[in-house]
């Protein structure tokens, strides 16, 4: 069990130009510190780029690199053919992606890493569109939510890349929340130690393209998990463990109300999402039986 | 690794069989491949070479040539030497990673299958897919048979390796024609080749624990400039690299390619054919016969497109009266790329400017035979005569007089 | 602080002196984000009961905990206020920012 004491206090990301309270940030620089300077990291064209590795200024510490964009799972892949070919001990392989670089253009490459059986830790850090390209929807987008391209809100539902993951019978994944961090930090840890592929998508609020003031990413991160819009769930060893489930959720308004992305959302559509979330929990407590 | 029956003997086996066995004499540490006709067989022989147990590789069975690429270029990055294999579709779909790859500056070495390009779905062989990817900063080196597919890719990982060159290499080879025709291949003694070929040494574009870097980072315009220059340098390096190639090649093997170009009876030859690849062979048969008749015809042979062989053409343009250059490829609006650019280095040799005449042919897996290349020389001289020759001719059309 | 610091960055100055091909040594900050900041996070040492939470999740790891008591790297806090507002102990405040760096 990972002890905030214990964390090393070097910094392996620093000086990035990541917007001001941006939850990426907190999730790459914890990932860090718990794996470790032993780490070979691959993060594909993103907000985690931009804000990091512009020639000159390399604001991660560790081996790194800026992968294409639909490559991650292939490139780490590769990593990891090589710390075999090396005979490399006790090192990470570790990718970390947005929502897009996940579960649009990098799904055929994760997929394909992850029924290989690769030694890889995937990272989704999930903020929900393209932010990195100005807001645009992504399938990880949430139901109703406003981006430049899907402006009057989108139709259709968030992809549950737990489930894809799932059905890849992989040796360990997790969903998490940065507003939830010794849940998350237990989860790097057990991710980083499995033998195999691991996977974490991590929910990261993102102020700047869900339009809330810089000092709420927690606040707002904790909400989605209280409302029932999100899930703290791990499934090891073939069982889906539910790391926290609610009696009661918040309303979903106390949530979505906060951003301006479900702004112009009203009381219809929040029995409509409310409707769709308890539909979720169900089918969930009636596959996995918590 | 053991003395294995087939070192330093002589083989009859396949061009694609040839490239097997001239990759794992290079000792690649990581492979990644997905399957595509007619570049299969190739990556079927290294599974079953790792799977056997005669060579200590990672073999990755990924789920698309991009990803193929992705995981070469991922352990290219940790150090390691690295092969892959593709064709036609998989290779346009490997686009995106060649220019990855080769901007990055890890020399990764694959083999490409030529095979046409759909639309219309067609399997068999022509250029358009490597020469579609002439700009994607790639060695691109063709061959005539299966001896010089072997010996070509021993060849490759040197000068792609080169310290003044670092830059990847791919090895053409006509799908079908080369890649599945039997002949008979001297196999090198892994002893001989370990001498020609010494053991990877990255430069400093790599992961490292003990010295962290970040590759592949974002330059900004200030700076893009100066690293595309420097990948134009390189290209310029790989001349002389692959010259000293070719003659340490033939000093240990006793085989001479000709490093940028192959030139047969060119010496005061008066028309000469420019091609790529195995359709060379035909010709030579076609200059013997005409040289017979007292016809001063020779042959140039492009093995490198990639760097072009500028000076070389330039120096025959110099010497010739009509030259005519067969494109396996046709870049529809223009002309053929290999006559495009001979066309080029010959504007830029100065002085009188041979005749020249572009013959299209050979798409799709269609014969180039002896009657048809002929008949290119026939036109050649028609051209050099002042005779009226279209500049752009698809040869054997099926409603043409050929 | 055992905090990264910015260092100057020798540019090549001749085409030999270019990396071959875009890489750069890990770890090398050049220029501070201190002018991102609108206000300043101002730790109360009295308040502080060294709980971590602020040094846990800053976004930009701008909290130092190794000291005698808690301390922000300025050259780097962006002013989101994320520490200040999820303090347990209520022991930052977000003063308006002067302007001055560290």
């Amino acid at each position: 069990m990972v002890k905030v004491i214990d964390l090393p206090d070097r910094e392996l990301l620093y000086g990035h130009k990541a917007c001001p309270g941006c939850a990426a940030g907190t999730i790459a620089r914890l990932i860090l510190k718990v794996t470790g300077e032993r780490t070979f990291l691959a993060y594909p064209a993103s907000c985690l780029s931009t804000v990091t590795s512009i020639y000159p200024q390399m604001a991660f510490a560790v081996p790194s690199f800026t992968a294409p964009f639909p490559a991650t799972g292939a490139v780490l892949s590769g990593m990891a053919a090589a710390v075999k070919a090396k005979r490399m001990q006790d090192v990470t392989v570790l990718g970390m992606a947005g929502d897009g670089g996940t579960a649009d253009i990098g799904l055929q490459a994760l997929s394909g890493a992850v029924e290989r059986g690769d030694k890889i830790f995937y990272v989704c850090y999930d903020n929900e569109a393209y932010m990195n390209t100005g807001v645009q929807r992504s399938s990880l987008t949430p139901f109703g939510a406003t981006t430049t391209t899907s402006p009057a809100g989108k139709r259709g539902v968030k992809k549950n890349m737990f489930e894809i993951l799932i059905a890849h019978r992989i040796p360990y994944c997790a969903t998490a929340s940065i507003a939830h961090t010794a849940d998350f930090l237990a989860k790097v840890e057990k991710a980083r130690n499995t033998d195999g592929p691991s996977f974490l998508h991590v929910l990261a609020p993102c102020p700047t393209g869900w339009g809330f003031p810089s000092d709420q990413t927690m606040a707002i991160g904790r909400l989605a998990v209280e409302t029932g819009l999100w899930f703290l769930a791990e499934y090891e060893g073939g069982r889906v463990k539910m790391n926290l489930a609610p009696k009661n959720f918040k309303p979903v308004q106390e949530y979505l109300g906060l951003q301006k992305r479900f702004k112009h959302l009203g009381a219809a559509e929040w029995a409509l999402i409310e409707g769709q979330r308890d539909r979720e929990w169900a089918d969930m407590r009636r596959k996995w039986g918590f | 690794m053991s003395n294995e029956a087939w070192e330093g003997r002589r083989a009859f086996i396949s061009a694609n069989d040839a490239v097997s066995y001239a990759v794992r004499l290079c000792r690649p540490e990581v492979i990644a491949a997905y399957p595509i006709t007619p570049q299969t067989s190739v990556v079927e022989k290294l599974s079953e070479f790792i799977a056997g147990g005669g060579m200590d590789c990672q073999f990755i069975n990924v789920e698309s040539e991009h990803s193929a690429m992705a995981a070469v270029m991922g352990a290219a990055m940790m150090g390691c030497r690295t092969f892959t294999a593709s064709s036609s579709q998989g290779l346009m779909y490997m686009c995106e990673m060649l220019h990855y790859v080769s901007g990055s500056r890890f020399p990764v070495v694959m083999m490409n299958a030529n095979r046409t390009l759909a639309a219309p779905w067609n399997i068999y062989g022509d250029h358009r897919d490597s020469l579609a990817m002439r700009d994607a900063g790639w060695l691109q080196v063709y061959v005539e048979n299966a001896q010089e597919a072997l010996d070509t890719v021993l060849q490759a990982y040197r000068v792609a390796e080169d310290a003044a060159v670092r830059t990847p290499a791919m090895v053409c080879l006509d799908g079908f024609v080369l890649t599945h025709t039997y002949e008979i291949v001297n196999i090198p003694g892994q002893r001989e080749v370990d001498a020609f070929l010494p053991p990877y040494a990255p430069g400093e574009n790599v992961l490292d624990l003990a010295n962290p870097r970040s590759l592949c980072i974002s330059v900004a315009p200030e700076w893009q400039t100066e690293f595309r220059c420097q990948q134009q340098a390189a290209m310029e390096a790989a001349k002389g690299a692959i010259a000293r190639a070719d003659g340490d090649f033939a000093a240990a093997f006793g085989r001479r390619w000709g490093g940028m170009v192959e030139e047969y009876r060119c010496e005061d030859a008066d028309y000469v054919l420019l091609g790529m690849g195995s359709v060379m062979g035909t010709t030579r048969l076609v200059v013997d016969k005409l040289r017979a008749e007292g016809l001063k015809a020779g042959l140039m042979k492009i093995r490198f497109f990639r760097p072009f062989p500028r000076e070389e053409i330039a120096a025959l343009g110099r010497r010739v009266k009509g030259i005519g250059v067969i494109d396996r490829d046709v870049s529809f609006g223009n002309a053929g790329a290999l006559y495009t650019e001979a066309k080029a280095a010959l504007y830029s040799a100065g002085g009188a400017s041979p005749h020249t005449v572009n013959f299209i042919a050979g798409l799709s897996g269609r014969d180039i035979t002896k009657e048809h290349i002929e008949t290119m020389y026939r036109k050649v001289m028609n051209a050099a005569a002042g005779g009226a020759e279209r500049e752009i001719q698809f040869a054997g059309l099926r409603w043409e007089e050929w | 602080m055992p905090k990264p610091a910015v260092s100057v960055f020798q540019y090549p100055r001749t085409a030999t002196e270019m990396p071959c091909g875009p890489y750069a040594k890990a770890g090398v900050i050049v220029e501070t984000n201190a002018g991102w900041r609108i206000s300043r996070p101002v730790i109360a040492a009295a308040r502080c009961v060294r709980c971590q939470q602020c040094w846990l999740i800053c976004p930009d790891g701008a909290i130092d905990r190794t000291g005698e008591s808690y301390a922000v790297d300025y050259n780097f806090c962006k002013g989101c206020g994320l520490c200040a507002r999820e303090c347990p102990a209520k022991a930052i405040t977000m003063a308006k920012e002067d302007g001055q760096g560290e």
